[in-house]
């Protein structure tokens, strides 16, 4: 069962900070389906930094001296590059966009073909293969915090919370909880989130009272590419063994219906990934699955085929969007390019 | 005189979109050259010839036909390159048109990938699983074409009731119908007995249809191209070039069409059952991708690598910027279609022939499809020059965008003609400030 949680979490983690990216974006008028893209070249940045800094003296030492809490700042640093590359990525889309009144979806989507190539032309010339690894060893040994990097024995029973919060758990993880609620209660509580929302509800009326609706709009889609750039490089550290190949499985799409499941809010957002994260993890380990604990790995058993599983994330997507398309309130001015002359 | 006359030319609409798609091409690779150069020039042990090489393969990798033994690059007309840019354009005529009669719909047909995956599927399966020792080829071949056409279209036709009956996001629905393609895909050739475990060198794959003696007729043209890929599946594709602009513009189906992607409400008011329209234009879209799978697959010397379930096919996802360089023009489509193609041989020589790979042909076509999305400022951009040029006024060569950020809303300036090249000034400065 504590495998069943933590595999979830594993999956349910990165979706949850992507769809709060895809939030921000919408929410201040702006339809980001570049969320794909910007996981993929997040992943790739936070890789290869961590590849590059794998050579560092300080962090061979303390690799080599067992030195855990110096390696969990290293993650912290690759989520911070890999969010600010992100960031940086996601300009591409805000300038096209806002300034330059472009189509969002095309924009989107070109910013979605440009990332994986960019990225499959780097790694190939760096790595001379389609996957950029670590330099050694993996994300396991490197990141992973176990009884041993906390100086517990292994024979210690953390009891089932323990077990399942403590023992072999990424600290990513974590902090990506703590960021989605912080974010949270910045864009529902604060007068910076207010505005953000107003812009993407009613742009010209924000205007007339002085909120600067384009400003708005830069720092919505700037989250947004920090978000997703950050979402992308946990996913590639905790399900990919920090590896990047130039994809993240359509994880950024899923990120988007989570987005519109959960209706653009926060707390049925995290509702949402949790439960598409457990059929993510239910066709990624479904073979290794012991609901119960009694050593009966059912799901194996009855003899589905494993395509099956694998297809199951999207059917429900689509099952799922069919029941809610109904009651779904998207942000009134998302994709319409704003403009000061049409008040 | 001729003066006049060139002008008139510029004054067109047409003229004007063909420019900024080529001004969009030119930009995509110049954007490819820079980074070769920026990888070129900052990698000791690839240097300036290097960048050189790579650049000119960029730009006219078509005409290269290899390396001296000194490592000169050689270039001329080769048979082989030119047969294979025909047929691989082929699909992408097709993919292409998918996108185009969607957009035209006012649809965004991003489920190209699935349904060409599920062409796949159905003509394989019909073009291996019917024995020819009983049905004749040709015979074959119609129905396995018909079946990928069939597959593609029920493919596409689901997104589209989606859309129609529950209004969900034909983008959100294709995408997802995408994956489900490219795991049913691997799931039914997985159960199949069409994998071919014959030839153990390279596992994976599917047979070849000529396994089953199933190919599209060559009609000479491979006489025409010695030694490379093509067949007459090009003309098919550009027979439904022409077919598609006939139903586009000269059918009342296609004005129905057309109607409901300009607005589907007005378009309900005036009479025009906009559901069945959305299904339709979106079924015709699937079936137009599918039918690019099936061509490419029933050539008899392509093989398709069956457990494609993390990967979805490139020539889907080309479609796109294939419609969007030809502004969803059909017949324009064709000729964008075989630039994708040469793009991809370049891509091809740039790996065999350098340090670098395919993948920048990728970049170029990201870098085109961004430009796509703005392609009207490209447009505003092209007749602010020429207003300018006009007036006699000081070219403003330095900040390019000015007269895009100022003419950006169609709506506001109906006709470009009355804004002012000065007005260009002050909402410049207000554009830097943003």
């Amino acid at each position: 069962m504590s495998f069943l949680i933590q595999q979830t979490l594993i999956y349910a983690v990165p979706l949850m900070i992507v769809a709060l990216a895809g939030v921000f974006a919408e929410r201040s008028g702006i339809i980001n389906l570049a969320l794909e893209g910007i996981m993929i070249f997040g992943a790739f940045i936070g890789v290869l930094f961590v590849r590059q800094m794998q050579g560092v003296d300080t962090f061979i030492a303390a690799k080599a001296a067992g030195d855990w809490g110096t390696l969990q700042g290293l993650v912290l640093l690759a989520m911070l590059v890999s969010a600010a590359m992100g960031a940086l990525f996601s300009l591409l889309l805000s300038f096209a966009s806002i300034n330059l009144r472009a189509d969002q979806t095309i924009g989107g989507t070109a910013l979605n073909l440009l990332a994986p190539a960019l990225v499959l032309f780097f790694i190939r010339i760096i790595a001379n293969q389609n996957t950029l690894n670590m330099a050694s060893g993996d994300s396991a040994s490197w990141f992973m915090i176990k009884k041993s990097t906390l100086g517990i024995d292994k024979s210690v029973d953390l009891g089932f919370f323990g077990e399942t919060f403590v023992n072999k758990v990424y600290l990513a993880t974590y902090v990506c909880i703590l960021l989605f609620i912080i974010l949270s209660i910045l864009l529902y509580k604060t007068r910076f989130g207010l505005r953000l929302r107003a812009c993407g509800e009613n742009p010209q009326a924000a205007d007339s009272l002085g909120i600067n609706v384009y400003k708005m709009r830069y720092a919505g889609t700037t989250i947004s590419g920090a978000l997703a750039g950050m979402g992308g490089f946990v996913y590639a550290l905790t399900t990919a063994n920090c590896s990047s190949n130039g994809d993240v499985a359509g994880f950024g799409f899923l990120a988007l219906a989570v987005m519109i499941f959960g209706n653009w809010k926060p707390l049925n957002i995290a509702g949402a990934s949790l439960l598409f994260g457990l059929f993510k993890c239910i066709a990624a380990a479904y073979t290794s699955l012991d609901i119960n604990g009694d050593g009966v790995y059912l799901l194996a058993q009855i003899g589905i085929s494993a395509h099956f599983y694998q297809m199951l994330p999207y059917l429900i997507t689509i099952i799922v969007l069919a029941f809610t398309s109904k009651s779904s309130r998207a942000p009134k001015a998302e994709g319409i390019p704003y403009d000061k002359g049409s008040r | 005189m001729k003066q006049s006359k060139l002008h008139t030319l510029y004054e067109k609409d047409m003229t004007k979109k063909i420019l900024a798609s080529l001004l969009s091409i030119l930009i995509g690779l110049v954007v490819g050259s820079i980074i070769i150069a920026a990888v070129g020039f900052s990698n000791p042990e690839l240097g300036a010839s290097s960048v050189w090489d790579g650049i000119r393969i960029v730009f006219a990798g078509l005409f290269s036909t290899g390396r001296t033994a000194s490592g000169v690059l050689t270039w001329g007309f080769n048979s082989t390159n030119f047969g294979n840019m025909l047929f691989r354009a082929t699909p992408l005529i097709m993919t292409g048109l998918s996108v185009a009669v969607a957009f035209k719909t006012g649809l965004f047909n991003i489920g190209a990938p699935g349904q060409y995956l599920m062409g796949t599927l159905v003509s394989l399966c019909i073009a291996l699983g019917i024995p020819s020792s009983s049905v004749a080829p040709w015979l074959i071949w119609i129905l396995a074409f018909l079946g990928g056409v069939a597959a593609g279209a029920v493919w596409g036709a689901i997104p589209g009731a989606l859309k129609a009956f529950l209004n969900i996001n034909e983008v959100l629905a294709s995408i997802m119908t995408n994956w489900l393609a490219a795991n049913l895909v691997t799931w039914m050739f997985d159960i199949s007995n069409f994998k071919n475990l014959v030839e153990n060198t390279k596992s994976g794959y599917i047979y070849k249809t000529t396994y089953n003696d199933v190919a599209t007729a060559k009609l000479g043209l491979d006489k025409l191209f010695p030694n490379s890929q093509v067949n007459a599946g090009i003309l098919v594709a550009i027979l439904f070039a022409i077919g598609m602009y006939i139903l586009m513009n000269k059918t009342t189906l296609g004005y129905e069409l057309k109607a409901c992607g300009m607005n589907r409400h007005s378009a309900r008011y005036a009479g025009i059952r906009d559901k069945r329209n959305i299904v339709l234009s979106m079924a015709i879209a699937g079936g137009l991708a599918g039918g690019g799978a099936a061509l490419y697959y029933l050539s008899g010397n392509t093989e398709f690598f069956w457990s494609t379930y993390q990967t979805l096919p490139a020539e889907g996802f080309n479609g796109i910027p294939v419609a969007l360089l030809a502004v969803n023009n059909p017949i324009a489509v064709i000729f964008t279609a075989i630039f994708m193609s040469v793009l991809d041989i370049a891509g091809l020589q740039l790996t065999n022939l350098t340090a670098y790979n395919e993948y920048i042909t990728d970049v170029i076509i990201a870098a085109i499809v961004y430009l796509s999305a703005f392609s009207l400022v490209i447009r505003m951009l092209l007749d602010g020059r020429k207003k300018k040029r006009k007036s006699g006024d000081t070219p403003a060569d330095d900040q390019p965008v000015e007269p895009a950020q100022s003419l950006g809303d169609p709506d506001l300036h109906p006709d470009p003609a009355i804004t002012d090249p000065d007005a260009d000034a002050p909402v410049a400065e207000g554009g830097e400030q943003a």
